[in-house]
């Protein structure tokens, strides 16, 4: 049976595969997987376009430098923050979405929730950031599962790293924060399309990055009480919107505390403009 | 901008590296760990792509483990350095080439010879007294041809006790640290943009450890 089996899928080119009735597993390959699954159906992977370099073939039509006419404008410019403190993390993003000169729109949402848990951040392509993320999600949930305990932040945001590593030099982009909080306490990851992952208090990812860096890095302490986390945040996203033009109109807000993340609010940035300079005396 | 050394002394190998995880012009991180501890008496330090450097050091790290845990006796350094390397050089001829350099430590507990190998990203290998990698390397590198010189007992007397002199084997580990540290000035001093925090970590016949400089 095996035999016919093994004859059978190599006639069709493809590599041996068995069918499921007919598997069972060997006492090597038992537990090989740590419960994750069997890999006698091969490592999932992804269809690309059937042209001989897909990486070159999507810069073609996404590189906006080299040909401002291409079809596809991948959006870019961003501010996006977050840090731990005594209170939980702190998650902040403006949720401007530009594609080249053009603001494509003033109303994303640039923190991605994957769970009660977990919150993840979006800077670079939004498709790959929104699409690999809730993907993670699934991930994140199917851990739950088999493992009856939540997922650790830092095992969540390792997983993405290695998955976006097995696509390194095809195109992808992202620059994402992954925060949440786990047995170990509030935590914050920051992972890249490069195969980046960073441990660490305080990030901002974007072409507003720098900017929100600037305000952040002057007032941040950890022991922070909650309200001023919130109003640093704000202000440092305020801060980008300001100076970047690839970053504004609103900032949502988040927090992650022991019972999971809150959402604090969405706020206009030129009405905190106006707010500030004037001193709300309008 | 990244900058790793390393250096050998009496009984001992210093490596070094400095903390700075950047990306384009902003430092994300200043507590980066990029030396990795292979064994009990091996150091990694590893610079390079982002994202590639992890991935290999993880691989290194686990495989070595492997070998200690199926063998019962770990790879020596100078093993490691050849696997390593072989893992490097089969790696540059596929699609999604690991770019990494190395520097790797070793207290050989067999012949109890301090070793320590230079390796690049095409998978050269070379046993060295001394080595850097980075833009530091631009500047250590001739620093250490000539402290290793006068750190000599007495001046050399022939042209080939340079050659043959140039290093110390006799150093001691505080002696090595005072190189080490004018290294790091000197770099500081010269570099643009240069690293201001090292993690500087020593093995010899007790083992690995960190030192603070």
């Amino acid at each position: 049976m095996q035999a016919q089996v093994q004859r059978r899928t190599f006639k069709s080119g493809m590599p041996p595969v068995v069918d499921d009735d007919d598997y069972h597993c060997s006492d090597a390959m038992w537990g090989s997987l740590a419960g994750f699954g069997s890999l006698v159906k091969g490592v999932p992977s992804f269809v690309i376009p059937s042209v001989p370099d897909p990486a070159a073939f999507l810069r073609l039509h996404t590189d906006d430098h080299a040909d401002p006419s291409c079809k596809i404008k991948i959006q870019h410019g961003t501010t996006t923050l977050a840090f731990r403190f005594q209170g939980g993390v702190i998650v902040a993003v403006d949720s401007r979405a530009t594609a080249g000169s053009y603001i494509a729109s003033g109303t994303v949402k640039k923190i991605i929730e994957i769970n009660p848990y977990l919150l993840g951040t979006m800077a670079g392509g939004a498709a790959d950031c929104q699409y690999w993320e809730t993907y993670l999600g699934v991930h994140c949930r199917l851990h739950e599962l088999r493992n009856r305990e939540r997922i650790s932040v830092s095992a969540a945001s390792k997983y993405l790293s290695n998955l976006v590593y097995s696509y390194k030099g095809m195109g992808l982009s992202m620059g994402t924060m992954i925060c949440g909080w786990d047995k170990t306490g509030p935590a914050l990851f920051y992972v890249d399309s490069d195969g980046t992952r960073l441990k660490g208090n305080i990030f901002s990812v974007g072409s507003g990055s720098t900017f929100a860096y600037g305000v952040l890095d002057q007032e941040y302490r950890w022991d922070l009480p909650d309200e001023e986390a919130q109003e640093l945040a704000r202000r440092s996203i305020y801060a980008a919107g300001h100076r970047d033009a690839f970053s504004g109109n609103t900032c949502n807000l988040y927090q992650v505390k022991e019972d999971g993340w809150q959402f604090i609010g969405n706020y206009d940035i030129t009405k905190l403009h106006y707010d500030w300079a004037w001193g709300g005396s309008w | 901008m990244e900058t790793s050394f390393a250096l050998t002394g009496k009984g001992y190998v210093i490596v070094a590296a400095d903390t700075t995880a950047a990306r384009s012009i902003v430092k994300m991180k200043d507590d980066q760990d990029k030396i990795k501890e292979l064994g009990s008496h091996l150091l990694m330090a590893y610079s390079g792509e982002p994202g590639d450097t992890i991935q290999f050091a993880e691989y290194v790290e686990r495989n070595i483990r492997l070998y200690q845990i199926r063998n019962l006796y770990p790879l020596r350094p100078s093993a490691a350095a050849s696997w390593i390397r072989r893992s490097l050089a089969e790696s540059l001829r596929s699609r999604n080439a690991y770019t990494v350099n190395l520097l790797i430590g070793g207290y050989d507990l067999a012949d109890h010879k301090p070793t320590l190998y230079w390796i690049d990203y095409l998978g050269t290998v070379v046993e060295v007294p001394f080595a850097a990698h980075g833009y530091g390397s631009y500047f250590a590198l001739s620093l250490l041809d000539r402290w290793a010189i006068a750190l000599t007992r007495g001046r050399p007397r022939r042209h080939t006790d340079i050659l043959l002199r140039y290093h110390n084997p006799e150093a001691t580990l505080e002696e090595g640290l005072a190189t080490l540290k004018r290294c790091i000035n000197e770099v500081s001093k010269r570099l643009i943009v240069s690293p201001d925090r090292y993690k500087v970590k020593v093995v010899d016949k007790d083992g690995v450890r960190e030192v603070e400089l």
